[in-house]
């Protein structure tokens, strides 16, 4: 029996028992701690590349303590591997790894708890991934939450990430709580907690209202772990205060572990159920589109780099979220291959915030104009990060929009290419404006906004500051991951490969077999119509167009003061400052009232449209 | 938001939001009708599968054990991430309550309460053991156990002093007892493999008599590591919470 | 068939969410969250009842007797191990957030932060 689907979880778990058990041994040996901790996560990184690797003929299941389905009812808990959740699992542990050796020499005092919790989240995001249980998922979820929150509140001597963890672990906590009152309502009517089997209990019937209900309920907790608007309150105020190397992960994989958990509860369980309905794309779409307008406008206007980065996390999300909702093969190959994309270099992004974080001692663009002149490496990948942002060829972010875009406008959906692209250059011309700015001093420095200059400047104690060297173990992780970001862009068949593992995640029937008939499905038993993956001239513009408008956008942000028209000491976004203090309050209170409200919008809208 | 604005835009979502919950739970099977058939299944055959009457258990450690190797390293993470959040900062000392206020007495632990609270402690350190060990038999387990052994601990703090509790349970060594807890849970399901079995299979002979202490194969081993787990983590937190009162007193 | 449990669920739901969204006291809040996941408790032993079931312990009965789902009651025991977990770390955050700010509502603690 093959067991690398069991380890990929249990190695991580052993090693965090055993780094804090070891604790006091390790303590003088933080070389030794730090080796352990990298070794495992790329084990686990290999792991599930080979699992990845060999399920594209066919997914596999693992039933945990040998409890195979008795008469098509599944009696344990099982994982079920495909291309598409290995490879969002094998992201995480290449993220994971890239962040580890990146903290190397970035924490001045780190105890054995830092590895612990990177361990312990990192194998909450593999088991999130990989189950096939609904209430293993919510389990897997949790760890995930919990390893977070802690790491969020790393450097309790401050305020920040004291508020950003509060909020963070109150909103999520209360949508993993309206979770499992959705797994314990599809309970009360199935007696089944494998997704499979509740998906083939739920078909037999038309949709009702308890299927509708769980189906809102279970997907809430991910939608305010995926950040979409209005549930995204929680995100910039906890990625902007996580230690850099932990924002990697927050921004490269956790939010989008909250996508996948729709997709696959939606293609495992409630997909034949509702029939597919139009109303359910309708829904998503909508607040996906909503997500990439809002997430990219609030992105533009800031200048404190991690919440930058951090508001362009939450526009992509947004087109994660419709490339899953238009509910095609290609949308969803698309914002797979675009979530690896932007998890690669929004990662680099990230890492390179830590070295001028590490070097300079301030995360505040104003400030910083200029000042990063004699760091021409990480200007360079920062540089080529954000272009890779900004969607240019032959970026793979490139190839995954390109495919969200060509499927909804092969859906009747052609506005969401020119919001997109809008949205694009919004936020690739942010980081692109940080890049001129702070690297090569383009222009003028943006505008002060004093409460932003006093968040900013509270990320005094993350690392040591105003080192004279960068260390290679900080400037290597990003530089590989950007040529990765490259090089899968370069993968001819990438398109066709994604495709096919997006089909086979659709098809209900083959994984309803795979996973309670034990069968090897080599092809899909309900395949949906391929559509074509070539890569026309109209994309290689748009994609190009956007890197230049990009560009574009961000020359003018830095030299707009200089141009003679206008009237001097007019500021772009002034009327977006206010909208957004109101919004984004920092109040946990109202971030949780926005959640209710905005359950009850989504709830009601598919009450109507399916019963 | 003012704190009206934000009670106005609950009471709407608020209102949506429960009529459509209440909405789909009246689509549930009426209550004392659970439809099956999970339950059933596992009713019918655990006693059969893992000789064990507690089928409550049977489900925690067996059937689903692997949710409980996730749950376990859950409190395991929190345990970690308190401490992390509560270390000793720079610029903060420890100081007794007694260097803060000279002047005053701080009350000593009244006789009658630290003679109730030694009285409650073998009892509790039985009681909790017993219920470790009985997993696969009684309505019990390590999660339970785990927790009174824990309390057994804290009437240590109530009837005497902060430190003679710190003493009793040094951080290290509850960390320590912390790890091979959780670890020997996952090291349980990885001695499986070793017999070409799935993780965490009951892979030990299951004794032939139903419903004793021998019965039920790792199910006992398994409860007796999450006890471990569950009791150090707690202590660890307790120390940790009541360290800042310490802290926090010293003018941190 | 009787839903009064069920409307039960919904009421603690419903008294968690106000609490949270109303509260003006960070430890006030974490209880209202430890309400909110009340109601999950509440729903998970209510949709595993069978009437007039026993217990699922078969020390003194035998394999036929009904009893209740056990799965349920499992399923809600991790989630206890979970809310202790979450509350204890709400907690020892809350502590440090009284030490840095000296209060601990939510609305002033923001508006010390931006």
């Amino acid at each position: 029996m093959d067991q690398l689907l069991a380890l990929v979880v249990a190695v991580p778990l052993l090693a965090a028992a055993a780094i804090t058990g070891a604790g006091p041994l390790l303590g003088r040996r933080r070389r030794l701690l730090d080796a352990v901790a990298i070794a495992v996560a790329a084990a686990v990184a290999v792991m599930l590349v080979v699992i990845m690797v060999r399920t594209a003929d066919g997914d596999e299941v693992y039933w945990f303590a040998g409890f195979r389905p008795f008469h098509g009812a599944a009696i344990g808990i099982d994982f079920e591997a495909g291309s598409l959740s290995a490879g969002l699992a094998a992201l995480a542990a290449v993220l994971v790894t890239a962040a580890m050796t990146f903290s190397w020499r970035y924490f001045e005092q780190v105890a054995t708890h830092y590895h612990t919790l990177m361990l312990t989240f990192l194998a909450g995001m593999v088991g999130f991934c990989l189950t096939g249980d609904i209430f293993d998922l919510f389990v897997w979820f949790e760890l995930m939450g919990v390893s977070a929150y802690a790491l969020t509140a790393y450097r309790p001597e401050e305020g920040g990430p004291i508020q950003g963890a509060l909020n963070f672990a109150i909103t999520n906590s209360v949508g993993a709580y309206l979770s499992l009152s959705g797994i314990a309502l599809i309970y009360g009517r199935t007696g089944a907690l494998n997704m499979a089997q509740i998906g083939v209990y739920i078909d037999r019937h038309p949709p009702d209202r308890l299927v509708v209900v769980a189906f809102v309920l279970i997907i809430s907790g991910l939608l305010i772990k995926s950040a979409i608007v209005p549930f995204h309150f929680w995100l910039a105020d906890a990625h902007a205060v996580a230690p850099t190397p932990v924002c990697v992960l927050f921004s490269g994989v956790m939010v989008e572990l909250g996508l996948y958990g729709i997709a696959r509860v939606y293609w495992s369980m409630f997909g034949q159920a509702l029939g597919h309905r139009a109303a359910i794309s309708h829904t998503f779409v909508a607040l996906g589109v909503l997500t990439a307008v809002a997430g990219a406008l609030f992105c533009f206007r800031e200048r404190h780099i991690k919440r930058l980065l951090a508001f362009s996390t939450i526009s992509h999300a947004g087109m994660f979220l419709t490339g899953i909702g238009l509910l095609t093969p290609l949308g969803l190959a698309g914002a797979a291959v675009y979530v690896i994309g932007h998890g690669l270099v929004k990662a680099a992004l990230f890492l390179c915030t830590g070295i001028v974080l590490h070097r300079l001692g301030s995360v505040n663009e104003t400030w910083l104009h200029g000042r990063g002149r004699h760091l021409r490496v990480t200007g360079v990948v920062f540089t080529l990060a954000g272009l890779g942002l900004a969607d240019l060829p032959p970026f793979a972010t490139f190839l995954g929009k390109g495919y969200v875009d060509a499927s909804s406008w092969a859906h009747g959906l052609p506005w969401v290419l020119p919001v997109f692209i809008a949205c694009t250059i919004l936020a690739g011309g942010a980081v692109l404006r940080v890049a001129g700015g702070v690297f090569y001093g383009l222009g003028d420095a943006p505008s002060e906004d004093p409460e932003m200059a006093e968040m900013a400047s509270e990320e005094t104690t993350e690392t040591v500051s105003g080192r004279d060297r960068t260390p290679l173990t900080m400037i290597i992780p990003p530089a590989v991951l950007v040529a990765a970001a490259i090089a899968f862009g370069l993968i001819t068949r990438l398109g066709q490969v994604a495709q096919a593992a997006a089909i086979r995640f659709q098809d209900q029937a083959g994984y309803n077999a795979t996973v309670l008939a034990g069968a090897h499905i080599l092809h899909p038993v309900a395949a949906a119509a391929a559509e074509p993956t070539g890569i026309t001239v109209s994309d290689v513009a748009a994609g190009t167009g956007s890197a230049v408008g990009a560009i574009a956008l961000a020359l003018a942000a830095l030299y707009w003061r200089r141009l003679p028209v206008l009237r001097r000491g007019y500021e772009p976004g002034t009327g977006l400052t206010a909208a957004i203090q109101r919004f984004q309050s920092g109040v946990v209170n109202d971030y949780v009232a926005w959640i209710v409200l905005g359950l009850a919008c989504v709830g009601g809208a598919l009450a109507f449209a399916i019963t | 938001m003012t704190p009206g604005q934000r009670r106005a835009m609950f009471l709407i979502g608020g209102a949506g939001l429960v009529a459509f919950v209440v909405w789909g739970l009246l689509g549930l099977p009426g209550f004392g009708h659970y439809p099956g058939p999970y339950g059933f299944i596992i009713n019918r055959f655990a006693l059969r599968q893992t000789h064990a009457t507690g089928t409550v258990s049977a489900v925690n450690f067996d059937y689903r054990g692997f949710d409980t190797v996730g749950e376990e390293f859950i409190l395991f993470a929190a345990a970690a991430g308190v401490a992390t959040v509560l270390r000793t900062l720079r610029g903060e000392r420890e100081r007794s309550p007694a260097d803060q206020a000279a002047d005053r007495d701080a009350p000593p632990t009244s006789g009658a309460v630290r003679m109730a609270a030694l009285m409650f402690t073998g009892p509790l350190v039985v009681m909790g053991w017993w219920l470790t060990s009985h997993a696969q038999t009684n309505p019990s387990g390590g999660f339970q156990g785990g927790v009174v052994l824990a309390t057994a601990f804290i009437m240590v703090y109530l009837a005497g002093e902060f430190l003679v509790f710190e003493r009793f349970s040094p951080v290290d060594v509850t960390d320590a007892v912390e790890a091979v807890g959780a670890g020997g849970f996952a090291a349980v399901g990885v001695a499986a493999l070793g017999f070409g079995l799935a993780y965490l299979t009951n892979f030990l002979p299951k004794g032939q008599v139903y419903g004793s202490v021998s019965s039920s194969g790792t199910i006992a081993l398994i409860s007796f590591f999450v006890g471990m787990e569950v009791a150090a983590a707690f202590i660890l937190i307790v120390v940790e919470l009541l360290d800042q009162t310490l802290l926090i007193r010293g003018g941190g | 068939m009787t839903y009064f449990p069920f409307i039960v669920v919904a009421w603690i739901l419903a008294v968690g969410l106000y609490g949270i969204v109303t509260s003006r006291h960070l430890v006030h809040q974490i209880i209202c969250l430890i309400v909110v996941q009340s109601s999950t408790y509440v729903l998970l032993l209510g949709v595993g009842y069978v009437t007039g079931a026993v217990a699922p312990y078969y020390w003194d009965i035998t394999v036929h007797t009904p009893a209740v789902d056990p799965v349920v009651q499992a399923l809600a025991l991790t989630d206890v191990v979970v809310e202790a977990a979450v509350t204890a770390l709400l907690c020892s955050v809350a502590i440090q957030a009284h030490k840095r700010f000296g209060t601990l509502d939510p609305q002033e603690l923001a508006t010390m932060r931006g």
